[in-house]
């Protein structure tokens, strides 16, 4: 033991004793009681409908890009609901211990949570929504879309790309099992110095934090190698680099920033856990230690890490106002550079989330004015989605109207953003809800890019649309419960109200904290029109039928294969011809062309190995939380090992004959006759609301540029 | 120029590449390996951070500084042995060029000898400096001195593991694309260990004996 530790150890064991689950607290055994019943009734229902076999062999094993994308999306959607629910939580606690009268139960003298349970639970929040929400998500869509944007048959890795995947689901199961085993950090999403120290947070809380962490930021770097050697290497003959769509130019300019970022955080959280493990004096008080240095070394990754996760958000909405505006993308090469200027500038900025360390006017100017610079790029892009509408022929359809709510989410943000950026105001709002609802409006901006991208590319995936009517019910609860949240709590900001509150003193707040809480319970009704969503879409699935180009006006390669995408994307290679490749074939007529021939093709062959690995990374996380030292080691070396035999392996994949080809080839092309052109964007077909039609004036923008062939009709 | 970035004719477009073979694996493998250099370089980077800003002498907090208890000259063997590994390694690479699978294997035994030399020099060194009670638990700057130079030495103890898997690996099936392009990425890491050496050398040894 080089560490003194409160409490007792043993070799077996660890920390880990019976006294750690904690079965008295009256919110979390009945959760773990749920959570028990559910897995116990899930695995029960495979099992009736022997469906084991069909799991692994299709999804637990699989490298396809488009399955591991979609489990990607599945952890990123059940982590965002655990998120929400910790966001219930702490509005929850802070509308009911609000003034000296309220009241408390469950042991809290007001509210229902302790101030203990209070910390773990924004904590929690903070790290799930960043980190296992909206980076999944991203990525899962990344994945997705990305080989199939550039003709590739997958990514450059595909076994790689499930090790990912596998290590992110270690990291989320880690965060969760921490509810009901031991307890989580309480010292917010990014940590303070000291009090992370083993001196002021004995427990194993900061221990889950630190690996949790560590776990998704390996898997991270993991898929953004992937990413980018895809992008480099696979492009179809023809993709140029000014033909790339811009979704596959932001994953690239994203992927450079993850790439490059997270190891600063993988750093700083490594030398956190030298100081609780070895007892090293990084950043403890005495011994001189530099508290300063933890933060600085956190900001480092954490400002570019929320460029990560935006700028494909971006990407996300680029390829949707041009599908519904019926135009090309306005200012594509501005959007290009945008892209990089903001991922160049995300690497200068940090220090502005601590002005308040008090560095100095010259350093605080430096880092203010390199942090206005980011609006730059910004506006550019802001602009260029604009005129893409502007004279558009826009279909208000659900994912349209999801990424115009982003659009105006990212104005609000932004110039939030640019007030905070500058020191003198920062110093009276640093720490307060102001920029708690500053962040929120940018993190809303990629949940809601998400949504609408949920709706976009859903019917390229699984062969079918989502509901409309459905879809939009569910973007206008969940747009009335942002504004009814976040209005309020710019407010707050500016009257004063700190962030992370147990317990809110001043009863005067108490009118806006309780709109807040009305705006969660209509977020609580946008949920369920989630849900309603999916089961109303699956229902009418065969009705929903999509034909390669679901939407009739889509622009990009995706849009030619077949919908769902058959698991080797394209039978043939395509040849790219011009940026919007779909587009310019349907203009020349040549959308509907098909290969004429069918060559064998070699696809990678499945493979336990990542899921195995990743489980084993998990066992090591726990084991390092509790400090089993033998299981740790044990798991490390496993994992080499395996890592060892998969070498010596080695993946010779399979051949797809030309025949088998083209006869999946005709049995999707049977299917796609019948589901093509029950869409027709333009106010027709089932979109509700109508089109806005100006008058089109093509000369005035050289060329042809609106080229919106309406085939079908 | 259209909306379309330069599109091609449509009466000459080819729509589709039927003979098309995808990339070149060696080269693709090489590129990701090669990007997780520079993700590990950034690791580096951020520990030599870390070290700069822990380096004043408050930092020692009144303990021994590195200008007390480093011994560049002791240290230079060890920088000689890394690159005489390396020097080893490329000779080995060479005689991969002729197909020589001995030669290879001999650059590989002679790359793994010396390094397994550098990290018991690197251990031998680190409980010296534990005997006269310099740990991590010493002072920030030797914390820092420490973490950042094992770091390194955990690196080069997975090279190692990494030398061995290939000798069995090119022992025993010789020359393909797998085993090819594994050594074209291990010589890659090899000389990244070396270069960051350098660094380490000339920054905490040297720079830190002066101080
Ligand atoms: C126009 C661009 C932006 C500017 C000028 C800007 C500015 C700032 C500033 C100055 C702060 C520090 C506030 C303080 O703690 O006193 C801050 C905090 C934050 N911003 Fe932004 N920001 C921008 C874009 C974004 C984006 C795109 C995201 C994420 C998607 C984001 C997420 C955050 C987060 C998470 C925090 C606070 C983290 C915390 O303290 O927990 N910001 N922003
Ligand atoms: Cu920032």
């Amino acid at each position: 033991m080089l560490v003194q530790l409160p409490g007792g150890w043993n070799p077996l064991l660890g920390r880990l004793a019976l006294d750690q689950i904690p079965y008295d607290n009256p919110i979390l055994a009945p959760l773990f009681v749920a959570v028990v019943v559910g897995t116990i009734l899930l695995f029960g229902l495979i099992t009736y409908y022997r469906k084991w076999g069909y799991l692994w062999k299709e999804w637990l094993t699989t490298v396809d890009h488009k399955k591991l994308g979609v489990m990607y999306i599945i952890i990123g959607l059940v982590m965002l609901f655990r998120g929400f629910i910790d966001g219930l939580m702490i509005r929850t606690q802070q509308v009911w211990a609000n003034g000296p009268h309220s009241s408390g139960v469950f042991g809290a003298l007001h509210g229902y949570l302790t101030p203990f349970h209070f910390g773990q639970v924004y904590s929690a929040h903070g790290l799930i929504m960043i980190l296992l929400a909206a980076t999944p998500l991203l990525v899962g869509f990344m994945n997705i879309i990305v080989p199939i944007q550039i003709g590739a048959r997958d990514m450059a890795y595909p076994y790689l790309n499930a090790l990912g995947l596998w290590i992110t689901a270690a990291a989320a199961v880690l965060i969760m099992i921490s509810l009901f085993v031991g307890d989580f950090a309480h010292n917010g999403w990014f940590g303070y110095a000291p009090i992370f120290e083993l001196q002021y947070s004995p427990g194993v809380g900061v221990d889950y934090w630190i690996w949790t962490l560590q776990l998704t930021a390996l898997g991270t770097t993991l898929g953004g190698i992937n990413l980018l050697v895809t992008i480099i290497k696979m492009r179809a003959p023809g993709m140029t680099w000014f033909r790339l769509p811009i979704f596959v130019w932001t994953s690239l300019s994203a992927n450079i920033i993850a790439l490059t970022s997270f190891p600063a955080l993988q750093v700083a959280l490594g030398l956190v856990a030298a100081d609780r493990y070895l007892g090293s004096h990084f950043f403890t008080a005495g011994f001189g230690g530099n508290l300063m240095l933890y933060t600085n070394l956190f900001w480092i990754w954490g400002h570019p890490e929320v460029y990560f996760v935006i700028l494909p958000a971006f990407g996300m909405m680029s390829e949707i106002f041009p599908t519904f505006s019926e135009k090309p993308l306005f200012g594509y090469v501005t959007m290009v550079a945008a892209s990089f200027a903001i991922a160049g500038v995300s690497w200068m900025v940090w220090l502005h989330h601590f002005f308040t360390m008090g560095a100095g006017p010259q350093v605080n100017s430096f880092f203010s004015v390199a942090t206005m610079l980011v609006g730059i790029p910004t506006g550019v892009k802001v602009f260029n989605w604009a005129f893409t509408m502007y004279r558009g022929r826009i279909t208000y359809s659900a994912a349209m109207l999801w990424a115009i709510g982003a659009l105006f989410m990212l104005l609000v943000g932004g110039m939030t953003g640019m007030m905070l950026a500058i020191p003198a105001i920062n110093y009276m709002v640093h720490n307060s809800v102001f920029v708690i609802a500053h962040f929120h409006s940018m993190l809303l901006v990629i949940v809601y890019a998400i949504f609408g991208s949920v709706i976009f590319w859903f019917p390229k995936v699984f062969g079918f649309r989502l509901d409309e009517y459905w879809a939009k019910v569910m973007f206008w609860l969940f747009t009335a419960g942002s504004a009814l949240v976040f209005v309020p709590m710019y407010m707050l900001g500016f009257m004063g109200m700190t962030r992370r509150l147990d317990y809110v003193f001043n009863p005067a707040w108490h009118p806006y904290l309780e709109v807040m809480e009305v705006g969660i319970a209509v977020y609580c009704l946008s949920v369920l029109a989630f849900v309603v969503l999916l089961y109303v879409s699956i229902r009418d699935r065969v009705k929903n039928r999509a034909g390669a180009d679901a939407w009739g006006t889509a622009r990009s390669l995706e849009w030619l294969a077949h919908s769902p995408v058959p698991f080797y994307n394209f039978a043939v290679t395509p040849h790219v011809n011009a940026r919007d490749e779909l587009a310019w074939r349907r203009e020349h007529g040549m959308d509907a062309l098909e290969p004429e021939r069918y060559v064998d093709i070699h696809m990678p062959s499945n493979t336990g190995m990542a899921l195995y690995i990743g489980a084993l990374t998990f066992v090591l996380g726990f084991g390092l939380t509790w400090r089993i030292w033998w299981l740790s080691l044990l798991s490390l070396a496993a994992i080499i090992l395996l890592m060892i035999i998969r070498s010596f392996r080695g993946d010779d994949g399979y051949i797809i004959t030309g025949a088998e080809l083209e006869r999946m080839e005709k049995e999707a092309l049977r299917n796609r006759a019948q589901a093509d052109g029950k869409y027709v964007s333009g106010g027709r077909g089932q979109v509700a609301g109508t089109a806005i039609a100006y008058g089109r004036n093509g000369a005035s923008m050289g060329g042809d540029p609106f080229n919106s062939s309406r085939d079908g009709i | 120029m259209s909306a379309h970035g330069n599109a091609v004719d449509p009466k000459k477009a080819v729509l589709w590449d039927t003979e098309y073979h995808g990339h070149d694996v060696i080269s693709t493998r090489s590129l990701g390996f090669f990007l997780y250099l520079l993700s590990d370089g950034m690791i580096f980077a951020t520990l030599f951070a870390a070290y700069g800003v822990l380096s004043y002498s408050h930092n020692y907090f009144g303990g021994p500084t590195p200008s007390q208890f480093v011994h560049p000259w002791y240290t230079f063997t060890q920088t000689v042995s890394l690159f005489l590994s390396v020097l080893a390694y490329g000779m080995g690479m060479a005689a991969m060029k002729n197909r020589n699978r001995g030669g290879l294997i001999s650059g590989l035994l002679g790359a793994l000898v010396l390094g397994v030399v550098f990290l018991a020099l690197d251990v031998h060194d680190m409980a010296v400096l534990a005997g006269q009670g310099i740990t991590v638990a010493t002072s920030a700057g030797a914390s820092a001195f420490i973490v950042l130079t094992q770091v390194h030495a955990a690196h080069i103890f997975f090279g190692l593991i990494w030398i061995l898997v290939m000798i069995a690996q090119v022992s025993s099936r010789g020359f393909t694309t797998d085993t090819v392009g594994r050594l074209l990425s291990l010589r890659m890491f090899w000389h990244l260990q070396a270069i960051i050496w350098v660094f380490v050398y000339v920054f905490v040894y040297l720079w830190g004996y002066m101080s």
